[in-house]
């Protein structure tokens, strides 16, 4: 006769089993927790703070009154001018990736290692490269070559080539992501039709991607909007009398005003409800962002 | 027009050589103008029209007027390196040149020398050049860092130790959460429970980190005081939480996907052979999955050494040598953060800064190419035989 | 039918759902000890369904459905107070692809047998040769046994998880296609072991060789469209099937 009641199992193994099983679900749990503790301390102590003067009105008496006007709109500029500068050379290397290299061919396999490395480079890296490169040698050697002077100075525009430098890898990955997810079928349909390959890509690819470069684009703000190590020394400012005109102007950055309130300002505590109301703009700004692009991307996924 | 398309998909390698060309030519500065340092360090010489608008500084601190003017200069040793004249940016000017004469020979196309041809020739025209570099590697070997001062010291030992401190608790913190949340969201978690658990951890990794550094500062800081009672606010262990914040976004993603890539067969052979689904999670999916999942810690790790701002605001950011994790600390990459804004371009100081960043990219490549080419290969190894 | 045979598993109306979809219609049957049965019919007809069904493997599926009774000794199984670990553990499963574990050889055997006790080293090194030995592959693979199970060839591998299936001892051995993947050579072997395990256990195959079913097995039901149509001695079957569409398909006259 064969014995199949429950008790078979020995008693320590079960107590294992289930501690193993709990043990995993207390981590995922501790993780939401944290993150929702994170979010809830964020809105119970800053939501007050948001109101329309606060995102409307400059920054007065040295940063601890008014609002973050100069800040959203300088965060704004950033990522418009880093997503112009970084979006179409990562879309066009997701094409190249997907479209035209053989998979393990020499240059393909370095673009893709490439393309790794620069996700895992600190961002910091980033931000000295922004110095080293664009303002140093670029800046430096447009002034010199045309007799400017303002480039050769951290600024909107060396901030922005910094970022979209460093949002790169989010976009290839992105729209490579969405040109898979083109049925092979229609590429072949296409080109049995007697269309050129460009043809095929322009007419056929590229529509069909539209999402993957939405969705690389929005991540790419996203983190973008973010990002404070990178541009700490390539032109970002801790207070300005106005929005900048110009892409050479030196610009105010939602999450730099924060890093200043909160660590070098001389009193600290006074401008906390500020800081917490900065801090939820900023969060709610990235999150709407990473939102929306995780819905684009599932959406995309399940097609 | 598949060349030029080409030619815009390389830009990825190209920024890599850039990066580490463009962050190494300035940490150059350090061991090439090192000479006139040591060698010439009362001159001043050098207009001080040249370094002002130079220095950035966001604080409107009186730093700038330590500008050392020692550090660089102007009246070479070398005849052929012209004097810099003129206000920088002048047309027609290189301002590189004005800051480091032996910079024009990195340019020049005519010797075609890079800046490690330099070096060489230097050290074997020049004995005081060899003595000034190794005077540059004794300094950042020495064991305090005090940038600023009558006697700047850098030693990099305090920022290595605080460093590895930080990157230490935040894996251990992080990496168990980040992989037994993937255990639990890949093999245990009902269909309903993951599709929400799973876009929420990520969404973390969408959290700007100069956010959790604050939430670190206000909230977490204060915690960790009330729970141990320690004398410093903010230490390596709030660091080490904080920086555990960033780390458990990466370290979930990549080991739920190197998880849930393990052929399904193998859960249901092993279920068939009478083992539970724990046993099968953790005997099995995990061992097969094992070469991700140190891939996933490894990239982990290379997130906590390279993150900036949550280390400059939680960890007390104070370069001490200690090894307790409960006094404060200070990593490399929050001092290139938190020092690059004040220091003279093109000072030894900022060189060192540069330095630093090498030190940092070299770091985060190794770990990638690590990931890459050993760990994919296993992967692949692993579940095709041979 | 061979009323005279103890039976080890018995169907009573049993209906399995796949969703909505009903994919097993009311299967009543039963499969003697210690004799190979094996199922026969069509892709799709069912077979795989009512296999994983006497283990519970379905049980993984989500949104399944059963009815009626599966009786494994005596007891159903889908029955609430039924432990799903410990039947497994007493039905061993061969599947259609072979799936070594990416370990070495000797953990692959030795995987169940450790899951819930910590049997001595010379245990298990026993226990794995007898059991390779079973199996016919220990004198294949002696030299290796801690190298990676996932070099093996695909005959060997498939051998291989027979020979864990049979460590831990099951009283019941169900095999999936076990062969529809291997080249003649394998198939010939694996089907030689199959005969010479029938005396210790109760062998259930699926298969969509005839030739194979003729071969090897004592019994044989013929599936159709979730439907068992026929369940007689094998012999019987494949010489005077008492229904036509048996005979249709034994004839090839379709599937
Ligand atoms: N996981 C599943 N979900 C839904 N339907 C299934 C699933 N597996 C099998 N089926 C359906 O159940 C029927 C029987 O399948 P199966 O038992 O695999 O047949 P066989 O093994 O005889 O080829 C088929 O119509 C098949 O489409
Ligand atoms: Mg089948």
């Amino acid at each position: 006769m064969m014995q199949t009641s429950s008790s078979s199992m020995p008693l320590p193994k079960r107590l294992i089993g289930f501690f193993a099983v709990t043990i995993a679900m207390t981590a995922a749990v501790a993780v939401l927790g944290i993150i929702l503790g994170m979010v809830g301390s964020f809105i119970s102590n800053g939501g007050d703070g948001v109101t329309w003067s606060f995102l409307s009105e400059f920054p007065r008496n040295n940063n601890t009154e008014g609002g973050i006007w100069p800040a959203l709109a300088g965060t704004t500029f950033l990522v418009l001018l880093m997503t112009i500068l970084g979006v179409p050379v990562g879309t066009a290397t997701a094409i190249y990736l997907t479209e035209f290299a053989k998979q393990d061919s020499w240059f393909a396999r370095s673009v893709r290692f490439a393309v790794n490395t620069l996700a895992g480079v600190p961002s910091i890296v980033f931000g000295l490269f922004g110095v080293g490169f664009f303002i140093q040698f670029m800046g430096n050697g447009i002034d010199s070559w045309f007799g400017t002077t303002s480039f050769g100075d951290g600024s909107l525009l060396w901030s922005s080539a910094t970022l979209a430098v460093l949002t790169l890898p989010v976009v290839i990955v992105a729209v490579e992501e969405a040109l898979r997810a083109v049925p092979r079928d229609l590429r072949e349909a296409s080109l049995a039709l007697g269309a050129t390959r460009w043809q095929t890509i322009v007419k056929v690819v590229i529509p069909n991607a539209v999402t993957g470069i939405l969705t690389g684009s929005i991540l790419a703000v996203g983190r973008g909007a973010g990002e404070v190590a990178a541009i700490l020394f390539v032109g970002v400012t801790y207070s300005s009398e106005s929005i900048p005109s110009a892409v050479t102007e030196k610009f105010m950055h939602l999450g730099y005003h924060l890093f200043v309130l909160s660590t070098q300002s001389p009193d600290v505590d006074l401008t906390l409800p500020l800081q917490y109301a900065t801090t939820l703009v900023l969060l709610g700004l990235t999150f709407l962002l990473n939102l929306t692009a995780i819905l684009i991307r599932s959406r995309l996924r399940k097609r | 027009m598949e060349w030029s398309i080409r030619l815009v998909a390389s830009a990825s390698i190209i920024v890599i050589f850039l990066i580490l060309l463009f962050v190494m030519r300035e940490a150059a500065t350090l061991f090439v103008s090192a000479s006139t340092t040591a060698t010439e360090s009362t001159s001043s010489s050098a207009p001080s029209g040249d370094l002002v608008p130079e220095s950035y500084d966001p604080g409107a601190a009186d730093a700038p007027s330590s500008s050392e003017p020692e550090v660089y200069n102007p009246d070479a040793e070398e005849p052929a390196t012209a004097e810099p004249a003129g206000e920088p940016g002048a047309p027609g000017q290189f301002i590189y040149a004005s800051k480091n004469p032996k910079y024009p020979e990195i340019y020049n196309p005519d010797t075609g020398l890079l800046p490690a041809d330099i070096d060489d020739v230097e050290s074997e025209a020049e004995t005081p050049d060899t003595l000034a570099r190794q005077n540059v590697l004794t300094k950042l070997a020495g064991d305090s860092w005090q940038p600023v001062g009558e006697v700047p010291k850098f030693g990099l030992a305090p920022l290595l130790i605080g460093t590895a401190k930080t990157t230490i608790i935040a894996i251990l913190i992080g990496a168990p959460l980040g992989i037994l949340a993937a255990l639990y969201v890949a093999f245990f978690a009902k269909r309903r429970v993951r599709e929400f658990v799973k876009p929420a951890i990520e969404l973390l990794a969408g959290f700007p980190s100069v956010v959790i550094g604050f939430f670190c500062l206000v909230t977490v800081a204060s915690f960790i005081q009330d729970l141990t009672g320690v004398q410093y606010r903010l230490n390596a262990v709030v660091g080490g939480i904080g920086l555990s914040l960033a780390v458990i976004p990466i370290v979930f993603s990549i080991a739920e996907d190197a998880l849930s890539a393990v052929p399904k067969t193998l859960r249901e052979a092993s279920l068939a052979l009478g083992s539970t689904e724990w046993q099968t999670a953790y005997r099995v999916m995990l061992p097969a999955a094992a070469p991700g999942v140190f891939a996933a810690v490894l990239l982990g790790i290379g997130r906590a050494f390279g993150e900036t701002m949550i280390a400059i605001m939680a960890t007390g950011n104070a370069p001490l040598s200690s090894l307790s994790p409960l006094e404060p600390a200070r990593t490399v990459a929050a001092t290139i953060g938190s020092e690059m804004g004040e220091v003279v371009w093109g000072s030894e100081h900022y060189g060192v800064l540069f330095f630093m960043g090498v030190i940092l990219f070299v770091f985060s490549f190794s770990l990638n190419a690590v990931t890459e080419l050993y760990v994919k290969k296993r992967l692949i190894k692993k579940f095709q035989g041979q | 039918m061979a009323k005279d045979l103890p039976l080890k598993i018995e169907a009573h109306d049993f209906s399995f759902y796949y969703g909505a979809k009903q994919a097993l219609h009311s299967i009543t049957l039963g499969i003697p000890e210690r004799r190979v049965t094996a199922f026969i019919g069509p892709s799709g007809c069912g077979k795989s369904t009512f296999l994983r069904s006497i283990n519970r493997m379905n049980d993984l599926i989500d949104g399944t459905k059963t009815d009626g009774h599966m009786v494994v000794d005596g007891v159903d199984v889908y029955s609430k107070d039924i432990d799903v670990v410990t039947l497994r553990r007493r039905i061993g499963m061969v599947f259609q692809k072979s799936i070594p574990f990416p370990k070495s050889i000797y953990e692959n055997i030795t995987y169940g047998l450790t899951l819930n006790e910590r049997p001595s080293k010379s245990d298990l090194d026993s226990i794995v040769e007898s059991c390779l030995r079973r199996s016919a592959l220990w004198d294949e693979v002696k030299d290796r046994l801690h190298h990676s199970a996932l070099g093996l060839s695909g005959g060997q591998q498939q051998r291989l998880c027979i020979a864990r299936a049979v460590a831990i001892n099951p009283d019941i051995l169900l095999m999936d296609e076990p062969c529809s993947a291997l080249d003649p050579i394998s198939t010939g072997k694996v089907e030689e072991l199959i005969t010479e395990l029938k005396d210790t256990y109760t062998i259930v195959l699926v298969t969509h060789n005839m030739q194979q079913a003729a071969r090897v097995s004592d019994f044989t039901g013929f599936f159709l469209m979730g439907s068992l149509i026929e369940f007689d001695r094998t012999r019987s079957i494949f010489t005077s099937p008492s229904k036509k569409e048996t005979e249709d398909y034994i004839t090839g006259r379709f599937g």
